[in-house]
């Protein structure tokens, strides 16, 4: 019955510029905080007494070799696994491991998975339609209309990606990096406060490369940015600071001059690398 | 394109919807007129029996539709669709026995013939307030939705899903079905609840009344069609083929994945309910072979050759494979259990989309003809 | 009275002679012992009794009692004494009591029945009785002992004391001294209580109960002391009695869900028709005793064998013919296997037949492991229960000890990883899939001894089997094994107050409910592999 009474409030407003859930303060130093966070699997330590701090505005690089816990740091900060000790602290006011996956996106986290994953069975602008910035829940959405101005802000983020032309088509034809672009586009229509980018370039083509850096480091200062990369000479094309991940701690941070003159980080990776 | 912006409206701008109500009603109006004024020994005559059966057909159709709801759309596997469906009829059949009164064999103006049989001397709580029919009715929706709110709160709270969910909900109508075998549940036991008299009134032994029951049901299966297609339609109905495709990517962009998947288990229950209510009354009899986990899975394989996730699909699967099994039945009733598991196997293996991925491949040729940008909004 | 004590005593006496065989050359003297209880007067009877009893024949029982049932007759002819087969109608159908030879019917107007006197028969019974007690199989002293016990009068108290002494077996010893305790406690007598309280049969209850309801307080003290210790003793037989249903129901499940452990645990492969290869293998026991009749157990063992490769067929053929084309689409392989099921439970119908089939089971594995009075444990369960645990412990060595093992593990770890280190992926899947179906042919076998083989069989295991698995932890073949067990001991706990279809109920709810507290079972595989 109350999904008819939500009829009659059609022209209910749903600003999506609205600021999410409860803003986040940083007055007290970094957006996001790590201490001793430590998650094993069957005994094995996927991380070993995680410190790592990300200031408000910045973006950084982490790098890592396989293994290195990246991933499941990501999986950390985001809800899908919760560590067995530490504490995850999103501002000085959100603790992180009391909450769940949709909770912390809609506190203003999002994230591109390593894997491009977006809805292949929906079309580009459905696509990032779903993840604007808006009233999530069932009724809401159940009854939400296509407003001039939700489309504008899509339209825009098409331009932003370059994917105006394929607007109306499926997202499961397109290739590999442009599936890569959508996932990026579907993380800007969210207006994350901090953003949690797995191998944004993977596949892509140098061009392609170029034009993702050019939008990362355009983000950051309005947004916080972290980026997981394997590619050395991308990280370095946008890393200001960098932190090297090695069997679920952190081994050295830094800029990516020191980094890689780091003796620790040429042994167990950058040696290997270059 | 002039999308209208209510989400109820929606579908009735879709081209899809258009024509699967426009056959719809061409097909109610067709059956009135041929069984009301076409004379009883004309080839075009339409028995009660068959006006009946057709309607048996259109309930089995609501049942699909429901069913893809939560399939097509959202990924679920329900292989418990049926307990939903049996226990709207449940509701329905203990408003027809109490509508009985003193007419049973026993003549006992409250009780039911069983519980007079198995010596009950007051009618149990539960069946309290099944003598009107707007509680009843009430009911129909209530006893499937409120299971399927429990269950589905329960399951996917703790994200079961895929196969396990499938197999859970397969447990979950074996179990309600042993429990609806037993005498003591007060529901029949093994005979269920039969030997109706009428409906709100109407004799249910008149063709009229019949007749009515019929056209119910095809305005039934319209209204449940209506209702998920403009879910389907609606940015709700985007999202659950989100969650249907990858789930935890919806949940990364702040969708509360299990509460989208209630609600739509919960309109699917519900709509499953409101079928098997009206099944109850055409066919005269609810008993708990109605639970049985091969009556559900059947559901599925209704839907699988219909085409999933497009509704109309599962209406002409239901419809086929029902019209198969009368015919089947009749001729070589040791055959239909090969064929129907024939049927498995070939729709699964050489028909992934069912029939209506058949049109649609027809249709797209067609279009990809005349327009080359022809975009019709696939699910 | 006199006749019993005096009978008995001789017969003791002749325990020793009564194991040679009747010596009978050129006269039978059987002839003439029957010919003079016969003839003899009412006060000669006992007298022609005892001979016979003492005579030490073999055949003595068998005229006694016949005796005693009024079938033993006389042709009015010839003098002739015989035995009555059947004594309905006008024609009685009569024997040789000498050579059990069948000597047709005979007018009952010919026949003079061999009279009988109500005091004569009220003691046949302990005639018979002690008979029994001095045959040479301990079994049928034992039988004869326990049938004493709450019979047991006076006039029986020295005779069994005597056998007591002679008696060599333990058994039949603590059977004779309940018989007699039964007695003495109700002669008042407060030791034998102490002998019955450590007896579980119903009798000495029996005695007991007696004894507290009787006016002598000392003795009903001490009697309801006895009774309290052996109603502990018989909670802890029921227990185990419980426990003993419990795992056997369990190792049923064990072996119907272990083959879908490998296939659907393992190899992630719904096979709704798992249940259908069960009926195949329980179908394969039923074709073999068709093929070896009168030969049972050489028929199941043969079916061991045989069932798994039956079952192992069928499966590499619905592998092939199906499974295969649906990789990496559960719901699809779920419903496309569904439909295979339904067709083979239809085949089976129409080839063979609707109805049940019966399956013998041979003569070593009927009957029941006897613990004592209050716990006797069926022996086919028993061999169900060990059958299970060995094909367990098989499998638990191939997949862990063997190059199939390995390989089965490489490729559901990483199938491409696996293949470009040369392990044939196809081939692991379908020998995969072989041997989970031939476990399950195995459980059909296994099954056949304790249910009905129909068409309907495998579906009555199917969601029972995935229950199990699941709720054991996909993927954990010792999960399976501890579920199975304990779902079957729950269920057995929970029947006695809540009836079979209820305890299945609340089993069935208890796992749907548990299932939502841990989606992964009991022992579910941790780690991002296990994600995916």
């Amino acid at each position: 019955m109350s999904m008819l009474e939500q009829l009659t409030h059609r022209d209910r407003v749903f600003d999506f510029l609205a600021p999410v859930a409860s803003p986040v303060d940083v007055r007290h130093g970094p957006i996001l905080y790590m201490e001793g966070v430590n998650v094993s699997f069957d005994g094995f330590k996927a991380i070993n007494n995680l410190n790592l701090t990300v200031d408000d505005g910045e973006l950084r690089c982490i790098i890592g070799p396989n293994g290195a816990g990246k991933t499941t740091m990501m999986d950390i900060i985001t809800g899908k696994t919760r560590p067995d000790t530490g504490s995850v602290w999103f501002g000085s006011r959100h603790n992180l491991l009391t909450k769940n996956e949709p909770d912390i996106a809609s506190l203003g986290i999002g994230r591109k998975f390593q894997k491009p994953t977006v809805f292949e069975a929906l079309t580009v602008f459905e696509n990032l339609e779903l993840a604007m910035a808006t009233d999530k829940r069932i009724l809401p959405t159940l009854t939400a209309i296509m407003k001039p101005e939700y489309r504008d802000r899509i339209d825009e983020v098409l331009q932003t990606i370059g994917l105006q032309k394929l607007r109306d088509k499926l997202a499961g034809i397109l290739s590999h990096g442009q599936k890569q672009w959508l996932e990026i586009g579907m993380l800007l229509m969210q207006k994350p406060r901090l953003l949690l980018v797995d191998e944004p370039v993977a596949g892509m083509t140098e061009q392609e490369m170029e034009r993702t850096a050019e939008l990362l480091t355009s983000l950051a200062g309005k947004q916080s940015v972290v980026v997981v990369e394997h590619d050395m000479g991308f990280v370095r094309s946008i890393a200001r600071q960098v932190t090297v991940l090695h069997q679920g701690s952190v081994l050295a941070e830094g800029t990516m001059d020191q980094v890689s003159n780091d003796p620790e980080v040429i042994k167990v990776y950058l040696g290997e690398e270059e | 394109m002039a999308i209208s912006q209510n989400w109820l409206l929606r579908p009735f701008q879709e081209r899809s919807t258009q024509i699967f109500l426009g056959v719809l009603f061409a097909a109610l109006v067709v059956v009135t007129f041929l069984h009301l004024f076409m004379p009883q020994d004309s080839a075009l005559h339409v028995s009660a029996y068959t006006v009946t059966l057709l309607g048996k057909y259109l309930c089995y159709a609501l049942l699909a539709v429901a069913v893809d709801l939560v399939w097509g759309y959202l990924g679920i596997l329900s292989l418990g669709h049926g307990a939903f469906f049996a226990l709207g009829g449940y509701a329905m059949g203990m408003y027809l026995m109490r509508q009985i009164g003193d007419r049973g064999t026993y003549g006992d103006p409250i009780l039911p013939d069983f519980m007079v049989f198995l010596n009950w001397d007051e009618l149990p709580w539960y069946w309290l307030g099944f003598d009107m029919a707007w509680f009843a009715f009430i009911m129909v929706l209530l006893a499937p939705g409120i299971l399927a709110l429990v269950f589905g709160f329960l399951a996917f709270r703790s994200r079961v899903t895929g196969v396990y969910l499938s197999i859970i909900t397969q447990a979950l109508t074996f179990a309600l079905m042993l429990a609806f075998f037993r005498n003591e549940m007060g529901f029949g036991g093994n005979n269920g609840l039969t030997d109706f008299r009428d409906i709100l009134g109407f004799n249910l032994r008149t063709d009229a009344t019949r007749l009515g029951l019929f056209i119910a049901t095809g305005i039934a299966l319209a209204i449940g069609y209506v209702i998920c297609r403009a879910i389907v339609t609606s940015k709700l109905g985007r999202v659950s083929i989100a969650c249907r495709d990858a789930e935890a990517r919806t949940r990364f962009l702040g969708y509360r994945v299990e509460r989208v998947q209630l609600f739509v288990f919960v309109v699917s229950a519900m709509l499953a309910g409101v079928a098997g209510a009206l099944y109850v009354p055409q066919v005269g009899i609810i008993n708990p072979s109605e639970f049985s986990p091969l009556f559900s899975i059947e559901i599925v394989v209704w839907v699988a050759l219909g085409g999933r996730a497009t509704l109309y699909g599962a209406v002409i699967g239901a419809i086929l494979v029902n019209y198969a099994k009368t015919v089947f039945t009749g001729v070589m009733p040791d055959a239909w259990l090969f064929a129907l598991g024939g049927l498995f196997v070939l729709v699964t293996v050489f028909l992934p989309k069912g029939i209506a991925g058949l049109l649609q491949k027809r249709r797209k040729a067609k279009t990809d003809d005349d327009t080359p940008t022809g975009q019709e909004a696939t699910a | 009275m006199g006749i019993l004590r005096s009978l008995t005593l001789l017969l003791i006496a002749l325990a020793s002679v009564l194991s040679l065989p009747a010596t009978a050359q050129d006269e039978d003297p059987g002839e003439q012992l029957l010919f003079n209880l016969a003839e003899a007067p009412a006060s000669k009877v006992e007298e022609a009794i005892n001979a016979i009893v003492s005579s030490g024949d073999e055949r003595a029982r068998g005229w006694i009692e016949a005796y005693g049932n009024n079938r033993l007759s006389r042709i009015k002819d010839t003098g002739q004494v015989v035995l009555v087969l059947n004594n309905r109608g006008r024609d009685w159908e009569i024997a040789n009591p000498l050579t059990g030879e069948n000597m047709g019917d005979m007018s009952r107007r010919e026949l003079d029945r061999v009279a009988i006197n109500n005091r004569i028969r009220g003691q046949l019974e302990g005639i018979l009785a002690m008979l029994d007690l001095n045959a040479a199989d301990p079994d049928v002293r034992e039988a004869s002992a326990q049938d004493m016990m709450g019979k047991v009068d006076a006039s029986l108290v020295a005779p069994l004391e005597a056998r007591l002494e002679q008696e060599g077996s333990a058994r039949v010893r603590n059977r004779i001294e309940e018989a007699l305790a039964i007695y003495r406690v109700g002669e008042g007598n407060l030791e034998a209580i102490d002998v019955l309280a450590g007896s579980l049969h119903p009798r000495a209850r029996a005695a007991l109960n007696e004894a507290v309801r009787g006016d002598n307080p000392a003795l009903a003290t001490k009697a309801k002391q006895a009774l309290g210790t052996i109603e502990q003793k018989l909670k802890l037989n029921r227990a185990a009695e419980t426990l003993y249903f419990g795992l056997s129901l369990g190792s049923v499940l064990v072996l119907a869900a272990i083959g879908l452990a490998i296939t659907f645990g393992v190899m992630g492969v719904i096979n709704m028709a798992h249940g259908e290869l069960i009926m195949l293998g329980a179908y394969t026991t039923w074709g073999m005793q068709q093929l070896f009749p009168g030969q049972p157990g050489l028929a199941l063992i043969l079916s061991i064998p045989t069932g798994f490769m039956v079952a192992a067929t069928a499966g590499i053929i619905i592998e092939r013919s199906v499974i295969q084309y649906l990789k990496g689409r559960p719901l699809e392989t779920l419903l496309a296997t569904f439909g295979i099921s339904l067709i083979l439970q239809q085949l089976v119908r129409t080839v063979i037949s609707p109805q049940n089939r019966t399956v013998v089971t041979p003569e070593w594995m009927s009957g029941s492991l006897v613990i004592n009075d209050a716990l006797s444990l069926t022996l086919n369960r028993l061999y169900v229960l060990a059958f299970a645990l060995v094909v367990f412990a098989t499998l638990m060595l191939i997949m862990r000890k063997t190059r199939l093992g390995l390989e089965v593990r490489a490729v559901t770890q990483n199938r491409n990883m696996a293949r470009s280190m040369g392990i044939r992926a196809t081939r692991v899947d379908i020998m995969t899939f072989a041997l989970g179906s031939g476990v399950a042919g195995l459980a059909g076998v296994a099954l056949s001894q304790l249910t009905n083989v129909g068409p309907n069989l495998g579906q009555n295991y199917i969601i029972d089997s995935f229950m199990v698995v699941v709720f054991g932890g996909v993927g954990n073949l010792w999960g399976t094994l501890i579920a199975g067990l304990s779902l079957g001991t729950i269920n057995q706990l929970l029947e006695p107050w809540a009836g079979a279809v209820l305890a299945k109920i609340i089993v069935l709810v208890f796992i749907i409910l548990f299932i939502q507290k841990r989606p992964k079972g009991l022992f579910p595989q941790k780690g991002r592999a296990a994600e995916g």
